[in-house]
Parts: structure tokens; sequence; C-alpha cells
């Protein structure tokens, strides 16, 4: 090995190589839902120059769906006053002067601000001084007998298609588990004048039981409560079959689903079904801060993990903030306000208002926050998962990507594998398309069950970018555009 | 304290190939490795078990490396995920078709004969899904890819099998010269051999430096893609003269993306950054070659990190200072083919103390006296 040289022994420069679509903007906010939609009007208030990044094609996020399309078409009332409450923060945003990449994607976020988006088309690179992550919840995965036979769905799923193209379930759909979300959603389709089959209610505590330790929380909330009275009175005007104490729900079927099973105590029962939609309650989004690598602990009550922040929503990655359930589930009101209390902090910490101004003008925020706040307690008590949903049994399907059980997932277990990634590396679950969104809680709760341990010292999945599939040519193009510079 | 007749740092590929012949050898051997085999680049690697285009200071010992591929389940028990499918590096023009040409008349020189250029008649016929434009290419028609973390964990479970000990979640913090002998001081417990090796990847240097080493050298962070599954379309591993580009698509259809953009590595918090620019320049190259890839969804990216030097030789020898202390790390980007041929080569080195592989390219000395030059 005698004088040889290596031949341009360089490195490409890491990072700041992209151009950017224009100068940096001060605050960046992903997530158009109310978390982000309140804090973009907020920053714009105070003189930040913002732009919001959404995949869907209008403001609104998830509970506020296509709310001024609903409204254009005289939809919005049959959907409840609450979501007209949204059309007001949809249009305040349009108002603000906010920049708005609406139908926009991001795919990748870095610790620096640096936001990666599609339209479909090409990426873009979109700079922030600092950057909001309001990407909202998802649904906790439902892994029950048979939850991978078409004809089975989440309840977020079916809400969605009414919410945004009016379709309604047919009157063989049954409804199972628990979560606010189940009774609101058969409450809608009853206003829209649908019907389903029934509602399988999975939740394990009564409200006089478990939850009465936290009445004084719910009679400050009592305006929720009234909500959830509400629905249960609608459904029974419309005679909605409604199962209550339901311990287990499996989907069975040949190719597709044909029937519902259910236990309550050692009863089993069953009636044919044409869909089931499944709801087990919302776990925060944590895909984005996963990625970033942003420090998440577990939340023992919501059994999710959350990123850790403070009362601003500051992570421990300095352009980094988080608001609504993406940070922990809080419900849309709270999302509102933990987005204006993010662009408050941001203000502040871009030094556009002084610390003692971001304080005063959060303590109102904070008062609203607490009274919606108490009755969080209370939902979480009703409707905490049952221990078989973290962990379910050996031949249920963990990961359908890959068609992985949580019995091949306590076998890796056994062998040595103590973490999720490790597992996933010996089963290949959570490699498929979906790359571990959906199997992700199941696989730490397999293996910290199979452990012994809290789901915090076993972890999640790395999360690698993309955060969303993305085609190889939407990807290219920043290439191209940076060659064309 | 343990005993052992030789210590192997690093659960990788080459730590765990070095396990399993000192144990064949009937050597009592401990893998520490911090945290689980195959866990940095041997596991997440594009598992090119690649000849062609070698350095011509590697081609000797890869290709005594092949047969060892060629039969890797009579040496592990499991086919790793091995297929003899090809490699085919791709001229654009005709001058780039000039420069393989030349490449195969020197490798012929030194007498090897795998690399052969072909034209573009034949390039069509092995790879019909390549965009038209292209004029030739050179190809090794055994070569082959594998399975990379598959592969890696193949080597530590025959390694067991034969005897060894492999501690995983035990990191090396410290070790110490002590009566002739070798203390390697772990996080949960304390190791002794008169031989250690060195299989350390990334953090190789760091290692090293526990004993005196100073080696220059830099942490690479290349990158991958995976794409959805597609219906096959390209059966041999795809090179490219003139871009950065590694394309392969897997018996189950995904399609795997490299060529060595770089991302940002990051040591202490043993992991690799995605720099997604750079990503951008892989998909792009992708696409140029085979176009319908343009559509094709990426699931994900991941970036794995390891050991350059200057020269992109790996370091395969001795310690200059440090007796009994064997190195072999520092393999550039293309260590993984290389895994199963060094094991028994740093096996050679700790039993006998010299072996007849040609490693004498990887001589540690050879950055000592490119400063003193
Ligand atoms: C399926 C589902 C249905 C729900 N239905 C109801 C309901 O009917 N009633 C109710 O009170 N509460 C409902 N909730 C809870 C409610 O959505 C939340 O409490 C509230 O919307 C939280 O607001 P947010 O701003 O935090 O997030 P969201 O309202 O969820 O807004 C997040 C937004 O970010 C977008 N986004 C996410 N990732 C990206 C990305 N990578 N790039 C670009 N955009 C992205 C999403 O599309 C969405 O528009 C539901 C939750 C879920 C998951
Ligand atoms: C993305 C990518 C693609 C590649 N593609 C190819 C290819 O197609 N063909 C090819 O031939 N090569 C390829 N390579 C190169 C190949 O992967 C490496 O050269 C090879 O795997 C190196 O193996 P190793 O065992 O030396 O290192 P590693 O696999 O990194 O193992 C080193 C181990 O040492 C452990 N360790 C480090 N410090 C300590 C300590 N103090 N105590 C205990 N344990 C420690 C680490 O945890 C690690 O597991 C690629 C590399 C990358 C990153």
């Amino acid at each position: 090995m005698h004088g040889r040289r290596a031949p341009g022994h360089a490195h490409p420069p890491a990072g700041r190589s992209a151009r950017a679509v224009s100068t940096p903007f001060d605050f960046v906010v992903i997530g158009g839902g109310p978390a982000g939609l309140a804090a973009a009007v907020q920053a714009r208030q105070l003189g930040l120059t913002v732009t919001l990044i959404d995949e869907q094609p209008e403001p609104g996020g998830q509970i506020y769906r296509a709310v001024e399309r609903a409204e254009a078409e005289g939809r919005a009332a049959a959907l409840g006053e609450e979501y007209r409450h949204g059309l007001a923060l949809a249009r305040a945003f349009r108002d603000c002067g906010a920049t708005y990449l609406a139908s926009h994607q991001a795919w990748q976020v870095e610790r620096d601000g640096r936001v990666f988006a599609t339209d479909g088309t090409a990426s873009r690179l979109i700079e922030g001084h600092r950057v909001l992550v309001a990407v909202g919840a998802i649904e906790r995965p439902v892994p029950i007998p048979g939850w991978t036979l078409p004809g089975v769905m989440t309840v977020g799923a079916a809400q969605i298609l009414h919410k945004s193209i009016g379709l309604l379930p047919d009157a063989g759909v049954w409804i199972a588990g628990s979560g606010p979300l189940t009774l609101h959603f058969a409450a809608e389709i009853v206003a829209a004048g649908g019907r389903v089959a029934g509602i399988l209610d999975t939740a394990r505590a009564s409200i006089p039981g478990t939850a009465l330790a936290h009445l004084g929380g719910v009679l400050r909330g009592w305006r929720y409560l009234a909500k959830g009275l509400g629905y249960l009175a609608q459904l029974r005007m419309a005679d909605i079959r409604r199962v209550t104490g339901v311990e287990a729900v499996e989907a069975a079927g040949d190719s597709r689903l044909e029937r519902v099973r259910w236990r309550v105590g050692s009863q089993w029962n069953e009636a044919p079904a044409s869909g089931l939609l499944l709801h087990e309650g919302v776990i925060p989004n944590t895909q984005v801060t996963l990625a970033l690598g942003c420090a998440h602990d577990w939340d023992p009550v919501q059994q999710c993990f959350r990123p850790r922040a403070d009362a601003f929503g500051a992570t421990d990655v300095e352009a980094i903030i988080v608001a609504g359930d993406c940070g922990g589930i809080g419900g849309a009101r709270v999302a509102e306000c933990r987005g204006r209390l993010a662009a408050l902090g941001a203000a502040a910490a871009l030094g556009r208002i002084t610390p003692e101004d971001r304080d005063r003008r959060a303590e109102p925020v904070r008062r609203e926050l607490e009274g919606h706040d108490a009755i969080r307690g209370f939902l979480d008590a009703l409707y905490s998962p049952a221990p078989e949903l973290l962990a379910p049994s050996d031949d249920v399907v963990a990961c359908r990507c890959e068609g992985v059980t949580a019995g091949r997932i306590r076998e890796a277990v056994s062998l040595g594998c103590l973490g999720p990634n490790q597992v996933k590396s010996f089963t290949r679950c959570g490699m498929g398309p979906c790359q571990g969104r959906m199997c992700g809680p199941t696989v730490t709760g397999v293996i910290a069950a199979a452990l012994g341990v809290l789901p915090q010292e076993v972890g999640t999945f790395r999360i690698r970018p993309p955060l969303k599939p993305l085609r190889l040519g939407e990807l290219a193009a920043l290439a191209d555009e940076e060659r064309a510079a | 304290m343990r005993e052992a007749d030789a210590i192997v740092v690093g659960g990788g590929l080459h730590g765990c190939s070095a396990a399993l012949q000192l144990a064949l050898r009937g050597r009592r051997v401990i893998v520490l490795e911090r945290r689980h085999v195959g866990r940095h680049a041997s596991g997440i690697n594009a598992g090119g078990v690649r000849r062609l285009g070698r350095d011509l200071a590697e081609v000797p010992l890869s290709v005594q490396g092949m047969p060892y591929w060629h039969r890797i389940r009579e040496l592990v028990g499991d086919d790793c995920g091995f297929t003899a499918c090809g490699h085919v590096k791709v001229a654009e023009s005709a001058q780039e078709l000039e420069t393989l040409e030349k490449r195969a008349r020197t490798v012929r020189g030194l007498g090897f004969d795998h690399e052969e250029v072909i034209d573009a008649a034949e390039v069509r016929r092995l790879v019909p899904a390549l965009a038209p434009h292209c004029v030739g290419a050179m190809v090794v028609r055994d070569d082959g890819a594998a399975d990379p973390f598959r592969t890696t964990l193949a080597f530590g479970t025959r390694a067991r099998e034969a005897g060894a000990a492999i501690e995983e979640g035990e990191a090396v913090v410290g070790i110490e010269r002590q009566a002739g002998s070798w203390l390697v001081i772990g996080t949960r417990g304390r190791y002794r051999a008169p031989v250690v090796v060195n299989a350390a990847g990334a953090w190789a240097g760091r290692l090293a430096a526990l004993v005196g080493d100073v080696f220059p050298m830099r942490t690479r962070a290349s990158m991958m893609i995976v794409t959805e599954r597609m219906p096959p379309f390209v059966l041999p591993v795809i090179g490219a003269v003139g871009r950065a580009l590694s394309f392969k698509q897997s018996p189950s259809g995904t399609v795997i993306i490299g060529g060595g953009q770089q991302g940002r590595a990051d040591l202490d918090q043993e992991q690799g950054w995605v720099d997604v620019t750079n990503l951008a320049k892989s998909a792009g190259a992708a696409a140029a070659l085979f176009p319908r890839m343009r559509r094709a969804r990426i699931v994900r990216s991941w970036c794995g990190i390891e050991a350059e030097m200057p020269d992109r030789l790996p370091v395969i020898d001795f310690s200059p200072g440090a007796p009994g202390f064997i190195h072999v790390f520092g393999f550039s980007g293309h260590g993984f083919q290389l895994g199963p041929i060094c094991g028994v080569a740093v096996a050679d080195l700790a039993t006998r103390g010299t072996t007849d592989l040609p490693i004498a390219s990887f001589a540690a000395r050879r950055f000592a006296v490119a400063e003193a030059a």
C-alpha cells in the first residue's frame, strides 16, 4: 500500500444543500386540525411568518374535516354543533395571512427545522425557525381475531368516508369498541338518516364505577358529559341495539367478514355482519416526533407514548414544538388551546415577545385548558383499553403488512430479542408499507407483557423517512431542482 | 472474570465470522456486542456479494472469498438468502464502456478473469427493463446477493453452536494489559484473553485508541432506500460507471437502492441520520436507469455507519504496538462480501500468528509509513 492516494476522499457536504421554496419562515406548522389552525392564527397575530402544511385539501383536521365544504353543501348542521365550531376556526385561518400548503404531505422533518413535503408530484423543502408538529391522533390498533378480514375497518376510516364523501355504512354493519368516537359516529350516522346493526360496547368501567373518583372533573366538564348522554339518547330513540359489558369481540368468515362474535361474561353470542367497525380510542400520532428522535414517555393512564414537552409544547429538540393530540390525547378544544400556547412559546423563543408577555397572554388560555382537561381523567378511566388489546393472544395477527402474529413476536422474545427493532429484524414485523404505524403499539405491548416490564423500557420502532410512502420520482425531484439551480 | 483464548469485540459479520473460525479450531472465544448481533452495518447493508469493480488491492482476497458464499450452507447451515444472481455495471456512453474495457484488461493482467465486458445486446438480454440508452456493461455472472441480517445471524448462531459465547448487550469500555494478557472491561463483566479482535465497525477507531493505536479514519453513513413490492423485473444487481448506484430487486419483490450516498453519522448516539437531499440523488440515479421506478413507492430509507480509511481499504493486521491485538475493520463500504474469508484470515493470525491469505495490502502500519514519508 505504498503511495496509494484515495481518489477524492471527501464526503458530500451534509445538511443544507437543497434549496428552500423561499427564505425560512418563523413558524412552520404541520397539520391543519384545531391545534395547527389555532397556532397559525395566533402566530400571525404575533407577527410571525407562518406556513401551514396539511395533507388534506381543506383546513379542519380530523374532527373538522371538510367543514367548509359540508357547510357549503348544507351538510354541516347534521354533523353537529361542535363540528360547526370548526368553521369559525377554518375561516380565521383563511384570513390570517399564513401561507397554506394544502394537499401537501410532510414526509420528512429534520431537527434543524427543515421540512420536506410533497404534493404528490414533486417534493419541496420548507424551512422553519420553529416547526410545530400538530399531526393529531391515530386510532389505537385493535388486533382481535379476524381483524384483517375484508369487511373489517376502523370507525375512523368509516367516518372519513362519511365526512368527506357522505358515504353511510349499510344496515348490516356492527360497531365494536369503546371511546367517545364509537357513540359519536353512531349518532352521526343516525342523524344523517342511516342505521347500523348494533353497537358492542367494550368500555370497561361504568359511569358510576371507577370514574366516580373523577366526578369533580366531570362536573366542571359537564358540557362533555351532556354530549355523551345526548348520544345515548339519540341512539335509543333510533332503536339501535347496544350491548354493554362486552369483553371480547371476534370477526369471522372465510375470505371476508360474515359474522361477528362477542362475549359478555362467559356467554358467547354471534350475529351476521356485512361490516365491522372497530375503535378502541385514539393515541398520539408520534411518527414525526419519534423520527426526529425527540424524547418520549409512556403515559400509563392513556397507555401510549407521548413526546416529552413543556407547557408551551417545546420538546427536547430546540426547533421542534408539539401541540394537539399528537402530544397527548385531549380532544379538539384542548388541541386548540395547546396550539395557541405553542405559538406564544415560539414567539417568545424567537424573541418576538418577552417571556412576561408570553405568560400574560397564556394565562386565559391556561384557564380555559383546565376546564377542558378536567373531563380527561374521567374519559381515560372509562375507556382504558383491555390488556389483551395491548398484547393479543398468539394466533392474532399483529402486523398485517407482513402477516406476523403475536405468537411470532413472543417467539422472537424467547429467542432473546429485547426490543421492537430487533424483533423487526427477526420477523419482518413492521417492515411492510405501513412501516409499523399499525403494529408498533402492539409489538411494544407484546414484548413488554412477555418480559414483564413497562413499555417505557421496551421502547418503540425506530422511524425512518419517509413518514408516508413516497414515490421515487417525488424524491428524485429534489435533486432535479438542485441540478437546475 | 471470564477467561478465553480470544475475545472478539463487535458482533457484526466480521466479529461473528472470526468467532466461528476460532471456535471451529477449538479455541474458546467470547464475542462482546454492545447491542445485538447484526444491529449495525452487517445487518442493514445492501447485501451485495460482489467482486466486480473492487479495488485492485482487494481483488485477490475477494476472489478467494467467493467460494465461501457459493457453499455458504455448508459453512453456517443456512443459505443466508444468497443467490448467485450476477452483478452488472452499466456503461451509458462509449467512453464509459472504454473505461470498463481498460479495467477488465488490467484485472486480466493480474491473472483474474471474473470480469467480463458485454455489448448492448447482451445487456438488454440480461436486464430487459434497463433504459435503452445503455451501451454495454461489465458483468460478473456468479457474483450475487444475500440477506444481510439473516447472514450475520447465521454466522452468530453457527459460532455459538461451535462453542463460542456471544454476549449481547455488553459494551467494552476499557482494555488493560495485565501479566502478558488482555483484561477487557465491559459494562457488565470482565474478561481475560491473550488475543483480542477489534471488529467494532464504525467504532473500531475508539477501540483501537484504548490500546494506543491511532488511525486516520472517518465514518461513512451510507443510505439505502427500499420500495414496496413490485412484480419481478430485474434479476442481477445493477451498478453504473457514471452514477453512485446499487440497485437490486429482492426475492420478495421490494427494490433496494443504495450506492453510497451519504447521510450523517452520530457515533455517540450509535445511529445514522438520513440526509434526504443526498438520498434524492440515489432516487434520481435509479430512475434514470429504470424509468418505471419513478412511480414506485418508497416505504423506508435508512442509514448505516461504518469506518472508512483514507485509501478505502480495510485494516486486517496485528496492532503495531499492542501484542495479540488484531484489527479487522475499515471496510469502507464494501466489507460484507469479505466477511466469510476475513474470519479465516483473523483466525489464522490469532492461532498461527500469520496467514497465507493475501492481506498484505491491509497492513496496519501503512498509515504510519505514509505519515513518516
Ligand atoms: C379517526 C379519528 C376520528 C375522530 N373523530 C372525532 C370526532 O368525531 N369527534 C371528536 O370530538 N373527536 C374526534 N377525534 C379526536 C379529534 O380528532 C381530536 O381530538 C382533534 O382533532 C385533535 O386535533 P389536532 O389538531 O391535534 O389533530 P387533527 O385534527 O387530527 O389534525 C391533524 C392534521 O394533520 C394532518 N397530518 C397528519 N400527518 C401529516 C403529515 N405528515 N403531513 C401533512 N399533514 C398531516 C392530518 O391529515 C390532519 O389534517 C377523532 C380522532 C381520530 C383519529
Ligand atoms: C448501507 C450500507 C450498505 C452496504 N452495502 C454493502 C454491500 O452491498 N456489499 C458489501 O460488501 N458491503 C456493503 N456494506 C459494507 C458492510 O456492511 C460492512 O463493511 C460490514 O458489514 C462491516 O462489518 P463489521 O462486522 O465490521 O461491522 P458492524 O456490522 O458495524 O459490526 C460492528 C459491531 O461492533 C459493535 N461494537 C462497537 N463498539 C463496541 C464496543 N465498544 N463494545 C461492544 N461492541 C461494540 C457494534 O454494536 C456493531 O454491532 C454496506 C454498508 C452500509 C452501511
